[in-house]
Parts: C-alpha cells; structure tokens; sequence
C-alpha cells in the first residue's frame, strides 16, 4: 500500500472503530436497563416484599443480561483490534510512532486503555466496567476527530527515541488511571446504596464495593510508578535535551506534577492512613481529572512548550 | 484569682510542650498529606498565569492587559509562582515533615532488621488466619517442612519446655519499609538536587546571524537569568560562530510548510587556545560543553540590508534580525541609522520568506515559510532615534516618537519593497539595497548543576515504591506438639499480615496445602504440584 492508501485506511479504521465501540457501549446500556426490568418482572413473580433487596452476589445472573455484557465485551475487542489496525496504519503512513499530535494521543491513548481493559477483563473478571470504558473511549474518540490532523512527518522536537519511551508510558499509565477511576465512580454509587440498602437489579451486576474498591486500589499502585517514570523521568529527561532544561514549570510539567502530588496522595490514604472507602475514591477521581488536564486540558489550553503537539 | 499550683507549672512547661506538640502535629501522615496536597493547589495558579521565568513577554502583555489586577497578582508573586515566599514556605514544611517522619522510621527499621520474629499468640483462632491439621510426621520433621514452605523469611524455632510444644516464628516482607524509606530519602534527595540546580544554575538566550560569533559572557546575552548563588564571572569561557544555519520545511503534501529540520552548524572553541571543532545542533542534540550546554530553540530570517545615505556614504550594512510571530515566519524587524547625514533615520516593517501579492494594493502574504521568493516590505522615518539620552532601547522597537514618517509624492507612507539584489532609491536621497538573506539561531546556552541527582533520585525512588507497594510483610506461626502413645502430631498454623489484606485467609488454605503436602512427600517438585 501506498503512504496515502495507509493514511486512509487509518481514518476508515479508526472510524469503524468509533462505531464499533458506540455498539459496545448501548450493548452495555441495553444490559443494565434490562436488568432493571428483569428485577422489576421478578418482583411482581415474588410479589411486593420489599425486605429481601440484597440476593447474594453470587445469585444465578440473569442469562439475558449475562449475554448483553459478554457481547460489550466483545464488541469492545472488536473496537480494540480496528483501532490497533488504525493506529499501526497510521504509524506507517506517518513513518514513525503513531503518537505525535493531540489526534494521535486520542487514538493510541484510547487503544491502550481499552487494551489494559480487556487485559484485566480477563486477568481479573472486570468486565463490569465495560459501559464506563466504552462510553469513555467513545468520547475521547469523537473528541479526538476535533483535533484530526492528516498523517504526516513530526515537527524536529519529536524526533526523538523519548518521544517512545515518554507518551508510551504516559499513555499506559492513564489507560489504567481509566480503569482505576471508573471502579471507583461504581464503588462511590454502589456503596451509598449499599449503606442505605438500597442496593438495586442494576448495581447488583456490579461487584460488592469492597471488591471494586481493592480493584481501584490495585490499578492505580500499577499506574503509578508507571507515570511516575514517564512524567518525571523520561520526561525531564527529553525536555533537557529538547529545550534546555529539565524543568521548568511549563504548564504540562505543572499538571504532570499535580497529577502525581494527587496520586501520592491517594496511595498514602489507602496505604497508611487506612482511608478506604468514599475518601480514597474521591481522591482518585480527583487524580484522574487532574490526570486528564494534565493530557488533554494543557494542550486545548494553547500555552506552553507541549502545545506544539497538537 | 488563685490558680492552682498545678496549673501554673503546666504553663511554665507550655512552650515546650507546645514546640513538641508542634513538632508531632508538623511530622503526623496527616499533616505530610494535607502539605502534599497544598503544593498541588499552590502549583495551580502557575499554570494559567504567564511566569516570568518561563515567559516573560507573555507576563508584559498580561500585565498590560489587566492594569488593576496585575500590581496585586504581582505583588503576592503569582507571576514567579515556583520561587514565591508561599510556594517555598510548604515546601520547606514539607520537608522537614518528610524528614522528621523518616529520621526516627530509620531508627524503627534498623532495630526490626536485628529484632527476631515475635512470638506466638497464645491463641491462634483470633489471628486473622489460621488452621490445623494433624500428621504422622514428628515435631522436627514438621518444622524442617515449614522451613521449606516458608522460604527465604526470618525463622526461629524454640522448644517450650513448659507446654512440651515447638513452636516456629517466621517474619517476612522486610523489603516493604525498606523501599517506603528509600523511596522517601529519593524524595529528599530529589528536592536537594532541584535546589542545588537552582541556585548555582544559569541559563541565558542569545540570538546569533550566520556567519557571526558568539563568546559566552553576560554582556553577549538577549535575555539571561541565573540563580542567587551563580557567579557570572564562573560563566566557562567557550566560544562558538554559526557557520550556516539550515531550516528545511515540508515542501508539499498535507503537511506542507511543516517544519522539517532545523539545524545550526557551528564551529566552537571550549577554552580559550584551543583548536575549534565542529559541531551540528539541532533540536534534541545539543553541544554540550564543560560548565554549559548550547541548544537550539529557535530560527528566523535575518536579511542583509545596505542603506546609503544622501551623501553616498554607506551608513549601515549588517544583517537584520526579523522575529518571527508565528509558524509561517512573517517576521517583524527594525532598522536604525543613527549615522545617516543629513537626519538619522529608522525602518520599520516586514519579512516574508514567500511572498506573493493578493491583488491590487492589498499587502502580500506569505504562503511557505521556506525562503521561496524573500520580500522585504519597509516604512521609514526620519528624525531623532533617540538613542542619544541614555535610556536602553530594544532593538526590535523604533521609538517614533521624535520621528516624522516619511511620505511619497501623493501624500502616503512611503513603502518600500525589496526582493533580494534590488535596490530602492529613498526620497530625499540615498537608497536601501538587500543585499542577501542570512538566517538567524536562537540559541540557549545553559548549566544545570547536579543534574544527575533528581534523575537517580527519582529512579531509585521509583524502585523503593515498587517494593514498598508489592512486597507483603507477614508473620507466620507453626506450633507443632507431639502426640502422646504414638497419636498424631497436631500442627497449628497462624498468621498475620502487617498490611491487612483480604486474601490472608485463601493464602493461607494453600499455605496449608503445600505445607501438608511438604509433609506427606518431601520431594520438593511433587509436594508443589
Ligand atoms: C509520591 C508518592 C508517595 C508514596 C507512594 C508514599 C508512600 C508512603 C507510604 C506507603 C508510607 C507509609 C508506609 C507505612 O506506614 O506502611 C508513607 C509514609 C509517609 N510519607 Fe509518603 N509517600 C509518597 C510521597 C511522600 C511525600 C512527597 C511526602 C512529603 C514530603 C511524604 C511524607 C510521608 C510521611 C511524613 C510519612 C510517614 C508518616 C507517618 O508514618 O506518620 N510522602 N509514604
């Protein structure tokens, strides 16, 4: 294939992608409304005895709604593998790592977080976070066609080994900071209902909130030494080289390093300060929004050295 | 009032008592978090109001845009966030907080590294895991096998007369404080090493034309800043002269116009006396020198301009540094004549790299910022440049203040227009010519001194906390008491995580496993089968 057949098959790709990913998500959404109903026909079945709200967790699932998740699941690989398609096209239509400008952060970050996803969907079970993963890569993919740039050679400050090492670890690091942040907002929603026993057919797909929140726990000790080395390591490192100086409280080093001061702050609360729970769940949303800023915010922001990226 | 006694020698102790209370409240987990946390928010307002270190024009036109705001943000030092008494006071807090915190952890962790495990509990079903099982094997046999199962933790294996039961006392997990510590010290070590570069760092801008030189003194420096210790007579004496800068664009395509290379060839001498070498430099390469680095940061157009006065006296011959204002490198420049007779005089204008005209009258664009077909586009004054009253002018901005533009035949401002070879006869005598188009380096020369250590800082550190978040410290107990009369051994197994943890209790079903298994056959691959 020619550079521009590549560049094109990249855009169709990452197009079927979206669209593929936006199936996934109503396939999620499908499941969690038809579980309400299931609930609600089993209800008139047992008749109106509103004590009994908490089954087991391990109750028999409903084999509809048991489907819907698995085709999420699988309709989210789907969306995965074109997009890894898309991304590699894209790579060699550009001649060179498909991650140099804000379009490309959105596709390649949005492929490895939905990758770590279905990774630890099957390491750890956490298909039930498909509806947030999906609905999220979707909106960072339809924001991501804001951003489109047509494939082609980096401005000279990328050329550089950094550019590898620095946005890949980044990027992985934030597919779990995702992943993290999504247990979380689910913990925050199921254990309020739980406290008040409240606990609905919807939120009982999910996994008690003690389980979601050690999953939480478990992602973000992962992502952490990862965007530690990443933001301030590999990053430092290229911005000497690049710029001069190895710091120097440029926006995206300030965000990069608000990110990481909230980070720290979470991994302390749950290790030391045994605040499990609602506290370390806000912590880590507020982690992932600062996480957020700091990657796409900054650069829609214009200022700064990393604006140039876009 | 009468106070009783007590009281009053509770207030004679009081700041004492006070500074300790201080002290324990300054080096509590909450107050480290809560400081951590404020040096987020603090960070917070640097990053959306312009700094002067980072951009000092971008702090002038922000000051000019906000006249009744400016002087206030200024003054509380929100335009110098990272270096302003508030940002320094927590992070200071937050040192001595990290540093009291570690200092007497370090104390703790020396004494646990010589401590033996402890001893059991008396009863094992309150530990938050245990088991027992009963074996034909004898009391030795079932502690070797636990040695075996337990691997490399801390082991000691006492007889108590008394009971007449063996217990075994296992520690593991010790590299869990030690990598919280090093990771700790690594933050320590960090912040030390940011400081050290900052005070004794210097780090200054200089524009340099092809073909000319430049030796590393302040007075050759555009913009320079340095830290409070940094001694500008300690600037290392190299020197270097841009032999050719290269800038190359995409020259079609989707990207077309995108920069392609940049490129500054130089030839530099790194002490006086030396032989010159040369050197390429470009964007992620810089030359690095002994007290300094050079980088490149920047490009521009610098067109060699020639002015002839009325009395045919050349008055001016040197290459104009045109700055660019964007991405496509429509420029802005300034020249100034002071020698010209009969009256000084002043351009100012343009520079387009690749011009072409839209139509009639309307000013030309550019439309690739390669140097295609260079126009210079000029107005001129006459008058005073006012360079005479000791006031420092920039060289980028023409004071018209004393000046008359200078108008053609109709009335309007005289434009001038040059591509370059042209030469352009100026009213009232003399003429301007382009003699050729030079490029310009924007180069930063820079030292950073201890850099090496915020960068092992950090990696070590990353290290401690991969240790300090995956090891897990546990003890594990083993009680083992004969059987009387030839009845089986009963074994009691507990254990107990330092880090509470959900899966202890599934750990240790398989604990029990294995040890049984270990037990039962001692060949080690089939008892872990
Ligand atoms: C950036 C990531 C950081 C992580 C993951 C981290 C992790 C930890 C952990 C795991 C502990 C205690 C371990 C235990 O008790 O078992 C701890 C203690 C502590 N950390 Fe950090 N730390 C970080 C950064 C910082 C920073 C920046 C500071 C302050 C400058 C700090 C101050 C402290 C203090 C004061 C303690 C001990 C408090 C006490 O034990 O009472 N930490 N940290």
């Amino acid at each position: 294939m020619s550079l521009e057949q590549y560049a094109q098959f990249s855009n169709y790709a990452m197009v079927s992608a979206t669209c593929v990913l936006a199936l996934a998500f109503l396939a999620h959404v499908a499941e969690w409304a038809l579980a309400r109903k299931v609930e609600a026909s089993e209800r008139a079945l047992v008749g109106a005895d509103g004590q009994d709200i908490t089954p087991p967790v391990d109750a028999p699932a409903d084999p509809v709604t048991e489907r819907l998740s698995r085709v999420g699941v699988l309709l989210t690989g789907l969306a995965a593998a074109i997009l890894v398609a898309s991304v590699i096209a894209r790579g060699l239509a550009a001649e060179r790592v498909p991650w140099g400008n804000m379009y490309e952060f959105g596709l390649a970050g949005t492929m490895i977080a939905l990758v770590v996803y279905l990774v630890l969907v099957r390491t750890n079970g956490v298909q039930w976070l498909g509806g947030i993963v999906s609905g999220f890569g979707l909106v960072v993919l339809g924001m991501s066609i804001s951003t489109y740039v047509p494939a082609g050679p980096l401005v000279p400050a990328l050329h550089s080994y950094w550019l590898v090492i620095h946005v890949a670890a980044v990027m992985l690091a934030g597919g779990l900071f995702l992943v993290g942040a999504a247990a979380s907002v689910l913990y925050l929603i199921r254990s309020r209902s739980e406290e008040r026993g409240t606990v609905g057919p919807v939120l009982r797909r999910f996994p008690a909130s003690a389980v979601m929140d050690k999953i939480a726990y478990r992602v973000n000790a992962a992502a952490f030494p990862l965007w530690t080395f990443g933001s301030l390591i590999a990053g430092p490192i290229w911005a000497h080289y690049a710029w001069g100086r190895y710091w120097g409280w440029d926006p995206k080093e300030v965000w990069a390093f608000i990110t990481w001061v909230v980070y720290a702050g979470y991994l302390h609360a749950r290790a030391t300060a045994g605040w499990k729970g609602r506290r370390a769940a806000l912590f880590c949303l507020i982690g992932f929004a600062t996480f957020l800023f700091s990657y796409y915010g900054v650069n829609l922001f214009g200022s700064g050295l990393h604006s140039y990226a876009k | 009032m009468s106070a009783p006694t007590r009281e009053r020698r509770a207030s004679e102790l009081a700041p004492r008592e006070f500074l300790r209370w201080m002290w324990r409240q300054l080096t509590s987990m909450r107050t480290a978090l809560f400081l951590l946390l404020l040096l987020a928010v603090a960070a917070v307002p640097g990053s959306f109001i312009p700094q002067r270190g980072v951009d000092e024009r971008a702090v002038e036109v922000y000051v000019m845009d906000h006249p009744t705001m400016a002087p206030i943000l200024d003054a509380l030092g929100f335009f110098s966030v990272y270096s302003s008494p508030w940002f320094s006071a927590i992070y200071l807090l937050l040192m001595v907080s990290l540093i009291g915190c570690i200092v007497p952890r370090m104390a703790v962790y020396a004494k646990a590294l010589r401590a033996r495990p402890p001893r059991a509990p008396r009863n094992f079903s309150r530990m938050p895991a245990s088991g027992t099982f009963e074996t034909s094997a004898s009391v030795e046999e079932v502690m070797h096998a636990g040695r075996r199962v337990l691997g490399r933790a801390r082991i000691d294996v006492v007889d108590d007369a008394g009971s007449g039961t063996t217990e075994l006392r296992a520690e593991k997990g010790y590299l869990r404080e030690l990598g919280n510590l090093v990771f700790h010290v690594s933050i320590v070590v960090v912040l030390v090493g940011v400081a050290v570069g900052s005070l004794w760092g210097y780090r200054g801008a200089v524009i340099v034309t092809e073909g000319e030189g430049f030796s590393n003194t302040l007075s050759q420096y555009n913009e320079f800043s340095s830290g409070p210790l940094f001694d500008a007579e300690d600037l290392p004496p190299f020197s270097f002269r841009v032999d050719r800068m290269i800038a190359e664009f995409q020259p079609e395509g989707p990207q077309r116009g995108a920069p392609k290379l940049f490129q500054a060839d130089v030839t530099y001498t790194e002490r006086p006396g030396e032989d010159p070498e040369q050197y390429e430099i470009y964007v992620n390469h810089p030359l690095s020198l002994d007290g300094g680095s050079v980088f490149l940061v920047g490009q521009g157009y610098a067109p060699v301009l020639r002015v002839t006065d009325a009395t045919g006296e050349v008055v001016f011959d040197d290459a104009v540094v045109f700055l660019p204002s964007d991405g496509s490198y429509e420029s802005q420049g300034v020249i100034k004549v002071p020698d010209a007779q009969p009256e000084q005089m002043g351009f100012q204008g343009f520079f387009l790299p690749t011009a072409v005209s839209a139509g009639d009258g309307a000013p030309s664009t550019s439309i690739y910022p390669g140097a295609v077909n260079p126009l210079v586009g000029l107005r001129m004054w006459t008058g005073d440049l006012g360079l005479d009253e000791g006031v420092p002018q920039s060289v980028y901005v023409l004071e018209k203040d004393t000046m008359t533009p200078v108008n053609d035949e109709n009335g309007e401002p005289f434009n001038i227009s040059l591509s370059p070879g042209q030469v352009q006869e100026l009213p009232g005598g003399g003429s301007i010519e382009f003699v050729e188009l030079k490029r310009f380096a924007r180069l930063q020369v820079a030292q950073t001194p201890a850099m090496t250590l915020p960068l092992a800082g950090v990696s070590v550190g990353v290290l401690g906390l991969i240790a300090s978040l995956m090891v897990r410290p546990r003890r594990t107990w083993i009680r083992a008491r004969a059987g009387e009369g030839g009845s089986p051994t009963v074994v009691e197994v507990a254990a107990l995580d330092r880090v509470p943890r959900d899966e202890l209790p599934e750990e240790i079903d398989d604990f029990l496993a294995q040890f049984r298994a270990e037990l039962g056959d001692s060949t080690p691959e089939e008892s872990r089968a």
